[in-house]
């Protein structure tokens, strides 16, 4: 058994006893990466040195109160870390070796006392529901290696599933936080917009991304957006809104809740096994004393069209910066400045960031912008009006994560439309602004997790995390490990 | 063929706020290269930008006093466009809702006023220095990206160069007065493009337009305009055609230069800013800004004019900029007199500014000492060219006039029977010139009072010791 | 107008400061004009009276105050950059396009 199979409240009780020091935890993650990492290729950058030297720092000190004393974590490569390589999984940033600051979050956890175990593996950035866009060794499923991940936080969950780390940070702008975390069969939070600072976080879509925990239980992960949530003045876009107690929301009781659930959640396309294990669920939720009814969200077939242009359009701009002149990878083939940042961008980016730079570059051109950029900008309008309206009768709406466990690698790499459309139960969520959790509902015949989606109103995370809690609670699945590496 | 010119012109001005307008990095000129620099102005990944609200305010209030309809909501868009001094390779500006639509500003060319119409005003980000070294390679300093702008775009209203002068200068001293920028075209804080057309008289619509950029001064605008207007129009009398161009002014051989065609429009796929949360600038915003703005040169000079007796060319003196007028008016409240407070600052302390490059705060002299001098000149304690000497101390040192006079020995002398010696004195070692005026030479007279106030050491009374060496003389 | 010629993909990708060869924009023209034909399907919608939602919460004027503080060096500042000299970023000359 690992020391990971145990809670951040379990843990911290046996470093409180003695029973055990931040040492062992973090010699037990670079224990089980050396194990299994040649295997998962969850991680891109490990910061050993730094981490065991703040161990024994930590074990020498007095005040063990900080509410994530010791605990290894791991950062998806996509938030930066002073003095730590963050690479967004891009040959661009291969030499980023210090991007002289600490995201919003990385210094809110800071001030709790975790221990970054290291960078995790990407899709580059972020583009992908795979990881078989990084641009390094993509990161492998630790239920079978054959299939993927997810993506693009694939490397966040894939850690925490293998054992890796305790819990991980990732982000989130069409289901990048869920749907990996369904596949690795974690749990996998993205808050409401606004509810986490995106200071710090590089930036892909800037209206859609919003970074969340990644952890083996749903108290943990509860735990660990406490800490991470709340206003930030270097992000005007994070909202003043106080930040409740999520772990005291975690009361079990679900009686009376509403859940309502999409038609289209569970239409053609929802893999058979999957539709069973969310059947399965919403019966473990009537056992509980909750009711559900089928509602409709008619604009949800319309969220991938509105997604890829949203989103690719603002990462036309967002990417725009990697130009060569102030970090990152410059050409050494240019003599003039027009040809230093087109090779400098052609050589440093891979075929999926291009494309969808490509596209967005043209729905934002002149000519385009009313067909594709604005239209899709008022597509999202109603999108949201479907969440507002089912929230107003409906507490959570609950569907699968995915349309289907995770598949296998290079099975859908060459066709990018089959590979968007992946993500269709999860992109309505971020166009929406909503809070989302996938919590693990059951496996498939091959063996592999699937996810549960609970989807709460804004700023609602507490609801979510009640429900998610009473289901995981109720069912042992949170409790299966993958086998890997002989060991476990 | 006779043509009618088209001028519109499009000013940047740069606000001086303590900070940058979305991050908290220093606002400031002359600093060693990126040393006024942040993550957030080098573009770096994950950075956001935040607004500063002095900002807005700035920019509502140079809007208010060029006339502009301040918008109610307003939001920043991305300009995308690559440049090494663009560090996020778009610009934060404002596309289609500017915080300041529909103004106008009124100027005088030979004595005739005209309003020049002010198409908008929006708020952006200064862009980085970019230069370039003569080793092949160009150079990017930072410390300017992320200076709040506002760019200020005219009508084609101008239909000659001196007019498109009239209206800088115009538009320059009225945001000097809101303080809201230095507006030094040395230093970058105002810069000026400008669009120049011709059309044939009689006919509507308008000609292809050149622009002309990298305008130094006011004076090479005027210059660069003139040029451009003769050139457009041999170009078309010969038969030829206009072409869409960006020509700069060459200050040596003072013609304008094509830099580059322009081919289409350019794209820069602006869209919303979703960093940025959209302003709503309510009724109490703007009346609070509205407050703030002071009393602006037009008001002033008819001010001065109608309740102080100034003329219409002192007045406009006074007011040409808010420090001079500012410096005049609190010289008047301490009690100097109101055409001799403008005749110093007009006369003596222009000449000392001109001569020495320097500003009114630069000097020593404060406006009470400026009225105390003023003062002892009323009552007889110096004279006004004693004054002199009392004024280079005072603009060098500083200090209290009446103070300087008594340490200085400086006092005119009115005592009758001290003067009587003088004269006298004067008169016996000239008796040459009592015969000359005798017999009628009246050039003599004025050499002797000459003589009189180098005898006293220029504190002789001149009024008295006219007066007295009349007497004398006729008692000889 | 879902069609996109391979003129209009060497300009974009031009616009995009992107190097692309032949082959590349052979590829592209056929992707980007697949999705932009799968997102042809937002016209079956009517959103002549629908407001675009650029931001997804309802917030107005988030703004600082006007304080400056340093934040890095200048050191600091040139410390990621691939070419530098005397305190400035360096370029290839922008007089050579």
């Amino acid at each position: 058994m690992s020391l990971f199979d145990h809670s951040i409240k379990e843990l911290e009780g046996k470093l409180h006893n003695k029973e055990i020091t931040v040492q062992d935890l973090v010699e037990e993650s670079y224990k089980r990466i050396k194990e299994v990492d040649g295997e998962v290729h969850a991680f891109l950058t490990l910061d050993e040195e730094n981490a065991r030297r703040q161990a024994k720092e930590l074990d020498e000190s007095p005040d063990t109160s900080a509410s994530l004393f010791g605990m290894p974590q791991g950062i998806k490569d996509n938030i930066v870390t002073k003095g730590l390589r963050t690479t967004c999984a891009s040959q661009f940033l291969d030499n980023f070796h210090d991007p002289l600051y600490d995201a919003t979050v990385i210094q809110k956890l800071a001030n709790e006392k975790p221990i970054t175990i290291g960078k995790l593996n990407m899709d580059e950035f972020a583009m992908g529901s795979s990881n078989e866009n990084s641009s390094y060794t993509p990161t492998r499923n630790p239920w079978n290696t054959d299939h993927v991940p997810g993506g693009s936080s694939g490397g966040s969950a894939a850690a925490v599933a293998a054992g890796e780390v305790l819990y991980s940070l990732g982000s989130d702008t069409g289901g990048s936080i869920r749907q990996p975390a369904a596949f690795c069969g974690v749990v996998g939070m993205k808050p409401t917009y606004g509810r986490v600072s995106r200071f710090g976080l590089v930036a892909f879509a800037s209206s859609l991304d919003q970074i969340g925990p990644i952890t083996r239980s749903v108290e943990d992960n509860a735990r660990v957006l406490e800490v991470i949530a709340g206003h930030d003045k270097m992000d005007a876009t994070s909202a003043n809104v106080d930040v409740p107690k999520y772990t005291d929301a975690l009361t079990n009781d679900v009686k009376g809740l509403k859940i309502a659930v999409p038609k289209e959640y569970l239409a053609e396309g929802v893999n058979p096994e999957v539709k069973e294990a969310v059947m399965n669920a919403l019966n473990v939720y009537e056992s509980l004393g909750a009711t559900w009814e089928e509602v409709s969200l008619p604009h949800s077939k319309y969220a991938v069209a509105t997604y890829y242009i949203l989103s690719s359009s603002e990462a036309s701009a967002n990417l725009a910066r990697f130009d060569g002149v102030r970090y990152g990878v410059r050409t050494e083939n240019a003599d003039n400045m027009i040809d230093m940042f087109k090779n400098s961008r052609s050589e440093g980016f891979g075929q999926e960031v291009k494309r969808r730079i490509m596209l967005g570059t043209f729905a934002l051109s002149s000519g385009y912008y009313d067909a594709y950029y604005k239209k899709a900008q008022k597509v999202r309008t109603l999108i949201k009006n479907d969440f507002d309206k089912i929230f107003e009768e409906y507490d959570v709406v609950i569907g699968p994560t995915t349309p289907t466990p995770a598949f296998k690698v290079g099975e859908k790499i060459d066709d990018p439309l089959t590979m968007y459309a992946n993500d269709i139960l999860t992109i309505p969520v971020n166009l929406a602004g909503v809070p989302g959790i996938s919590i693990p509902c059951g496996f498939s015949n091959e063996g592999l997790p699937i996810g549960l989606q609970v989807i709460g109103k804004h700023f609602d995370e507490s609801t979510v995390y009640r429900t998610a809690h009473a289901f995981e609670q109720a069912t042992d699945f949170h409790t299966k490990r993958p086998q890997l590496g002989g060991s476990n | 063929m006779n043509f009618e010119t088209i001028i519109g012109l499009e000013v940047h001005v740069e606000l001086k706020t303590k900070s940058k307008i979305f991050s908290p990095s220093v606002n400031a000129f002359g600093s060693e290269p990126n040393t006024n620099v942040s993550p957030i102005e080098l573009g770096y990944p994950g950075t956001l930008p935040v607004l500063n609200e002095e900002a807005v305010n700035f920019a509502m209030k140079a809007a208010m006093a060029l006339n502009c309809e301040i918008a109610t909501d307003t939001k920043f868009d991305r300009k995308n466009y690559f440049y090494p001094d663009n560090p996020k390779a778009y610009q934060i500006s404002q596309f289609d809702q500017p915080i300041g639509e529909h103004g106008w500003i009124e100027i005088e060319v030979n004595g005739k006023k005209k309003k020049i119409g002010i198409t908008r005003l929006h708020l952006e980000e200064d862009a980085g220095k970019l230069t370039h070294g003569d080793d092949g390679y160009s150079y990017v300093d930072f410390n300017r990206q992320g200076t709040p702008l506002i760019e200020i775009v005219s009508e084609p209203d101008m239909r000659t160069p001196e007019e498109a002068y009239a209206y800088l200068e115009k538009l320059k001293n009225i945001i000097q007065y809101t303080g809201v920028s230095d507006v030094k075209m040395q230093e970058g804080s105002l810069r000026c493009d400008a669009n120049i057309s011709l059309r044939p008289i009689g006919q509507e619509e308008f000609g292809t337009k050149t622009e002309l950029k990298n305008l130094n001064s006011f004076n090479f605008v005027q210059k660069g305009l003139e040029y451009e207007e003769k050139r457009q129009e041999k170009v078309l009398l010969s038969g030829g055609e206009i072409l869409q161009e960006t020509r700069r002014y060459d200050e040596k051989t003072k013609e304008t230069i094509l830099m580059r065609v322009k081919e289409g429009s350019d794209d820069y796929r602006y869209f919303p800013e979703p960093d940025l949360i959209p302003l709503y600038i309510d009724e109490e915003w703007k009346e609070r800004i509205r407050a703030e703005i002071p009393e602006l040169p037009d008001a002033r000079r008819e001010r001065y004019v109608k309740e102080l007796g100034l003329s219409e060319y002192d007045a406009n003196v006074l007011t040409s900029s808010k420090e001079m007028a500012d410096f005049f008016e609190e010289a008047v409240g301490h009690g100097a007199d109101v055409k001799q407070a403008s005749n110093w600052l007009m006369g003596e302390v222009s000449a000392y500014m001109n001569k020495h490059l320097k500003e009114l705060h630069d000097l020593a002299i404060t406006p009470e000492a400026l009225a105390s001098m003023i003062k002892l000149i009323e009552d007889g304690t110096i004279s006004s060219k004693i004054a002199k000497k009392v004024f280079s101390e005072l603009v060098e040192k500083g200090g209290d006039p009446e103070k300087i006079v008594k340490e200085k020995g400086l006092v005119q002398i009115s005592d009758p029977e001290q003067l009587k010696e003088i004269v006298n004195k004067v008169l016996d070692e000239n008796e040459q010139s009592i015969i000359d005026f005798k017999a009628g030479k009246g050039k003599a007279l004025g050499f002797l009072v000459g003589q009189i106030m180098k005898a006293s050491k220029g504190q002789a009374n001149p009024p008295m010791a006219n007066k007295i060496l009349k007497e004398e003389i006729e008692k000889r | 107008m879902a069609d996109i010629s391979k003129e209009q993909v060497k300009h974009v990708a031009h616009l995009a400061r992107l190097a692309v060869t032949e082959e590349e924009v052979e590829q592209l023209t056929k992707d980007l004009g697949a999705i932009i034909d799968y997102a042809e399907q937002l016209n079956e919608l009517d959103t002549e009276n629908v407001e675009p939602t650029t931001h997804v919460l309802e917030m107005k004027n988030v703004m600082r105050k006007d304080e400056a503080r340093q934040w890095i060096t200048q050191e600091e500042a040139l410390k990621n950059a691939p070419d530098k000299k005397d305190g400035q970023f360096r370029v290839p000359s922008i007089l050579t396009e």
